[in-house]
């Protein structure tokens, strides 16, 4: 139901704020979705797209930190390993 | 698909249930909110992985189980009125009414039409002004800004023939609301990431400071639910209690200011039936009295009463609030089955029975050979 799909803003197509939309990319597939809720978005960017709605700009930063932390772990724990052996 | 992929990491994924294995010292109980996540949860094989050392119980993150059968039977007498398009999601057409599905409306004549949005509802209202198009709004705070932007386009394109049945629910009144029965066994909360995106976490503080439960705000792939458990279970060995975000790519604290907004212009917080677990004080939302003329409820007056509901056999309200599992009621895949439901649980595509009947039965795949093509859920 809650069912959110990230995509990349290729082209905005209507600056309206209760109209607003824009071309939207998911794996290769283009469809128009809603802005209203992501006036600021810009193109190339991404966004998580719900019934047809941008409903949140998707924080490029914040996605790859999760993933470097968890890098940063395997490195530790690599370390250990090599400690122990 | 970048920002999926990513996140279904089998590596990643076992390197973070390792953490979680390690960490905790006892069984911990934790409650998932969203049915979205109740699904990736099973279908990666995360709830089988963790036996024993985590129990996983299901809450009631389904909106379309939760709709009451009051607002089913009417959608479904709308749909049989000559002059009315019923349109919804597609999750809303096969959950059964005092009587029947909209689907089973539908194969008798009802104009039911399924829409991937409610502002295609709004286009349709546009392209027929003869007909009457009325969309029945269901779902969290991830899909209440989408209905209220149908509200405020139909306005500015002053349509006089569109309207919405509303029957949104808010889900921190239902969380609080299962802290507080006597049985709860919940000791952390995974909060339902989308619904964070809307409305933020700021608020559940309150939560944390009142019940001394963790609540992790998390996404839907198998790395975003590990990383959620793993901060759950280190706050419970720790004794420190706070609310974290585990989804910073889609979460901010005070959620989307725009889609509040929106939200807000539209609808007020109401008090709400949910089906299974009864009227949750705050627990919805109703469209202001600005809006009244685009409300169905007051556009067409219900002709019926409903039936008694729920079949005796179907234990559907024990497991929207996390009392059973779904193989602990004694229906589950006899007499209830996808194809023969008893209870909502078992026809949504998010609902917990359903999730129990197509990843529990079969051999379930590790998290190292888990394909999954959906990304999200409630």
């Amino acid at each position: 139901m809650c069912l959110a799909v990230p995509g990349k803003i290729v082209r905005w197509i209507d600056r309206d704020p209760t109209f607003a939309r824009a071309e939207v990319e998911f794996g290769g597939v283009r469809r128009v979705c809603h802005m209203a809720c992501v006036p600021d978005a810009p193109e190339g960017d991404y966004v998580l797209v719900h019934a047809g709605v941008a409903i949140t700009r998707i924080d490029a930063t914040e996605a790859q930190r999760v993933l470097d932390d968890l890098a940063t772990l395997d490195g530790v724990v690599d370390l250990d390993e090599e400690l122990q052996a | 698909m970048k920002y999926v992929d990513e996140y279904r990491d089998p590596v990643l994924a076992k390197k973070v249930l390792g953490e979680i294995r390690e960490l905790a010292t006892r069984p911990w109980v934790l409650m998932e909110v969203c049915g979205g996540q109740t699904h990736g949860l099973l279908r990666s094989g995360i709830v089988q992985e963790l036996e024993g050392v985590v129990e996983l119980i299901h809450g009631p993150g389904c909106p379309v189980c939760v709709t009451p059968v009051e607002a089913i039977d009417f959608a479904q007498d709308l749909a049989l009125r000559p002059e009315v398009i019923l349109t919804s999601f597609g999750d809303m057409l096969r959950v059964p009414g005092s009587r029947e599905s909209l689907l089973a409306v539908r194969a008798r004549g009802g104009n039911v039409r399924t829409v991937y949005s409610p502002l295609d509802a709004v286009e349709l209202a546009r392209q027929n002004p003869s007909r009457q198009v009325v969309f029945f709004a269901v779902g969290f705070e991830t899909t209440a800004p989408a209905t209220a932007l149908a509200i405020l386009q139909a306005d500015q394109l002053q349509l006089q023939n569109f309207s919405l049945l509303v029957s949104h629910v808010r889900v921190q009144p239902a969380m609080e609301s299962i802290l507080q029965a006597a049985d709860c066994r919940v000791q952390a909360f995974l909060a339902a990431g989308h619904v964070c995106s809307v409305s933020g976490f700021n608020s559940y503080g309150q939560l944390t400071a009142r019940y001394r439960v963790p609540i992790v705000v998390t996404g839907f792939e198998p790395v975003d639910l590990l990383l959620g458990i793993k901060e759950c279970v280190e706050q419970l060995e720790s004794g420190i209690v706070s609310v974290r975000n585990q989804y910073p790519r889609n979460v901010r604290d005070a959620g989307n200011a725009d889609a509040l907004r929106i939200m807000s212009e539209v609808y007020e917080v109401a008090d709400r039936a949910w089906r299974g677990l009864g009227v949750i004080a705050s627990g919805g939302l109703a469209l202001r009295s600005k809006w009244h003329r685009f409300d169905a409820e007051r556009r067409f007056q219900p002709t019926r009463n409903p039936l008694p509901v729920v079949s005796s056999e179907c234990l559907s309200g024990d497991v929207l609030a996390g009392r059973i599992k779904p193989t602990g009621c004694p229906s589950f895949g006899t007499r209830c089955t996808p194809e023969s439901p008893l209870g909502a649980p078992m026809v949504s595509s998010e609902g917990a029975c359903a999730a129990y009947f197509r990843h529990r039965r079969h051999e379930v795949p590790l998290i190292a050979s888990t394909v999954v093509t959906e990304a999200g859920g409630a």
